[in-house]
């Protein structure tokens, strides 16, 4: 039974829908994270799952129970999770008064709130900043404020919209392993929010993909990342290599595919005629200076169209006939010595396409 | 400019003399703007929450009205108190004509409007992400409230300030409620208006400096308490 649930969730504002037939099932001590562009929807969920919005309809189950009843149960749901939205509001007081302020609204001792705020000071980096005025922080040392603020209270589901998102590397760091260490040593549950794709690969143990309002995918990291269910998931993760196609002819699961005149081959088990979308992952594509080397079936003749550096790795724009990217490291571009307008062998495996039915 | 500086040289005479008249007009003056926005204060900061955190139909007509009383002309505010407390008024039996209690009233009514509609103002310039934020750590409605007020207290303690301002720099309710009665009713402005008519300029000066001494006071003493919280 998934310990944070959502039924037909449905949100709408000013007669848009801005999120449809959202299931998720969230377990008891996972790193959930949804994944989407911005504006997809994920902060309006994210509002939703914290019971600050009412849905347009559509449940929410939180251990089992009913919590979109409304009514002054609310606040009693309200007090089991906790929140950090993208940009970090901290309240014009200092920072221990901030952090205190979920235990002091409890009702809290003042001894144990003492014990409690120092302790998640600590944790968040923040020790000798107590006197301190929140307003007066950085954008990351606010953000950690809230996040402290956040767990202080030990709650039993951790909300994150986009908590990093425009904040410096050392901060984020910082509230990725902290959410890494609750999750880990004290089972903390947590759903976040994020359009960084390296972020969600990163820490989510199973992730969603959130597009225009509806969730298009779910499952493990690796499987969104290496098998996106379509094209716009394939996109939105990052791959550019993405061509329109035919199936010309197939015969025992290796077909043929006509991309604006040239063919490749390529596994799957769609039959000839259907349309399809293929995609190439850049670093699965070799190049080469002749043709007819290695193992892969598909060798295509192109014209280098640009080198892009990022990094230590080099992005090759082809067209060859379509255009795609292929991706190699600084050091062996320029050992081949490759050049604008060269001309070149671009190779890559039957298998290393992935063909999905036309959306 | 001679008497400028004749006015300045003798109000800090007058204070460093302590003379009596002097002083007990300035704390008479202090005292019933002090009570005033005590009194305006207690009611209308809860009044502009009230109207700030209820969504109804009449809502902006009812601030615009409130805004409009802003620039509520102190005489009127004089004649109305004086039409309901003059002895044949409906509050007649009361005999609040010409006490301090009257002036007290009267700058009340003056400065409501100017408190209610900056509490307003104070408490819609707070973000909403506030009362998410209060909400989501598990505040309950009122506290959640509560903590939006307090997010404004830089704002309504301003107001607050303005307030006691007008209603300390204020003449025609002090004129025409009080009486202008010496060692009674007799406030700063009362007497440096009085002073002035019988030609006696450098004291009224003095005593216009001492009000403005006061109101830069006040002024300091709140931003200094701020600071602090």
């Amino acid at each position: 039974m998934a310990f944070l649930r959502t039924v037909r969730l449905e949100q709408r504002a000013g007669g848009k829908v801005l999120l449809s037939d959202i299931n998720l099932e969230i377990n008891r001590g996972e790193v959930f994270v949804v994944i989407g562009p911005t504006g997809a929807g994920k902060t309006t969920l994210m509002r939703l799952l914290d019971l600050l919005d009412k849905p347009y309809s559509g449940d929410i189950y939180l251990d089992g129970a009913k919590v979109t009843n409304g009514g002054a149960s609310l606040m009693h749901v309200r007090r089991r999770m906790a929140i950090v939205f993208q940009k970090p509001l901290v309240f014009n007081d200092s920072v221990f008064n901030n952090v205190a302020y979920p235990l002091k609204i409890r009702g809290a001792a003042s001894k144990t709130v003492g014990q409690q705020v120092e302790k998640m000071l600590q944790a968040t980096g923040l020790s000798g900043y107590a006197r301190r005025k929140a307003r007066t922080l950085s954008g990351g040392e606010a953000q950690r404020v809230a996040l402290a603020r956040a767990l202080v209270t030990e709650p039993e589901v951790l909300l994150l919209d986009e908590p990093t998102a425009n904040l410096d590397p050392t901060s984020v760091n910082l509230i990725e392993s902290l959410v890494v260490e609750f999750n880990r040593l004290r089972g903390l549950t947590i759903v976040m929010a994020t359009h960084d794709m390296q972020q969600g690969q990163r820490l989510a143990q199973r992730a969603g993909v959130l597009m225009d309002g509806q969730l298009v995918q779910v499952g493990r990291p690796v499987d969104i990342f290496y098998s996106p269910d379509n094209i716009r998931v394939a996109g939105l993760i990052g791959i550019h290599n993405i061509m329109r196609g035919k199936i010309a002819s197939s015969e025992a699961g290796l077909a043929s595919v006509d991309i604006g005149g040239r063919v490749i081959e390529v596994v799957t088990d769609l039959s000839a005629g259907s349309a399809v979308d293929v995609y190439i992952r850049p670093e699965d594509i070799i190049l080469t200076q002749t043709a007819g080397t290695g193992s892969a079936r598909n060798t295509l003749s192109c014209i280098i169209k640009s080198l892009k550096l990022t990094g230590s790795l080099c992005t090759v724009e082809l067209d060859c006939g379509f255009h795609i990217e292929a991706l190699v490291t600084v050091k062996s571009a320029e050992e081949m010595g490759l050049k604008q307008g060269q001309s070149i062998y671009a190779s890559f495996k039957a298998t290393a396409v992935r063909v999905l039915p036309a959306a | 400019m001679e008497e400028i500086w004749q006015g300045l040289v003798q109000a800090v005479q007058l204070i460093v003399n302590l003379d009596p008249e002097v002083m007990e007009i300035a704390w008479r003056s202090l005292y019933i703007s002090a009570a005033a926005i005590l009194i305006a204060a207690l009611f209308c900061v809860p009044v502009g929450a009230l109207i700030h955190f209820h969504d109804f139909k009449a809502k902006r007509t009812l601030i615009n009205v409130i805004q409009t009383f802003y620039s509520l002309p102190t005489v009127v505010v004089g004649l109305f108190v004086f039409l309901f407390i003059s002895r044949s008024g409906p509050l007649g039996g009361l005999e609040l004509m010409f006490t301090p209690t009257a002036v007290v009233i009267g700058q009340v009514i003056l400065i409501a409007p100017i408190l209610t509609g900056m509490t307003i103002g104070a408490l819609s310039g707070i973000d909403r992400a506030v009362k998410d934020t209060a909400l989501s750590l598990g505040a309950s409605s009122p506290q959640a409230m509560w903590k939006i007020i307090a997010e404004a207290r830089f704002a309504v303690v301003g107001a607050v300030v303005l307030g006691f301002g007008r209603a300390i720099s204020e003449v025609g309710a002090a004129m025409m409620l009080g009486g202008n009665i010496r060692g009674y009713t007799r406030v700063l402005t009362t007497a440096i208006s009085l002073e002035t008519q019988k030609g006696e300029l450098v004291l009224a000066l003095a005593l216009g400096m001492i009000l403005v001494g006061i109101a830069l006071v006040v002024s300091v003493l709140m931003n200094i308490l701020l600071q602090r919280y």
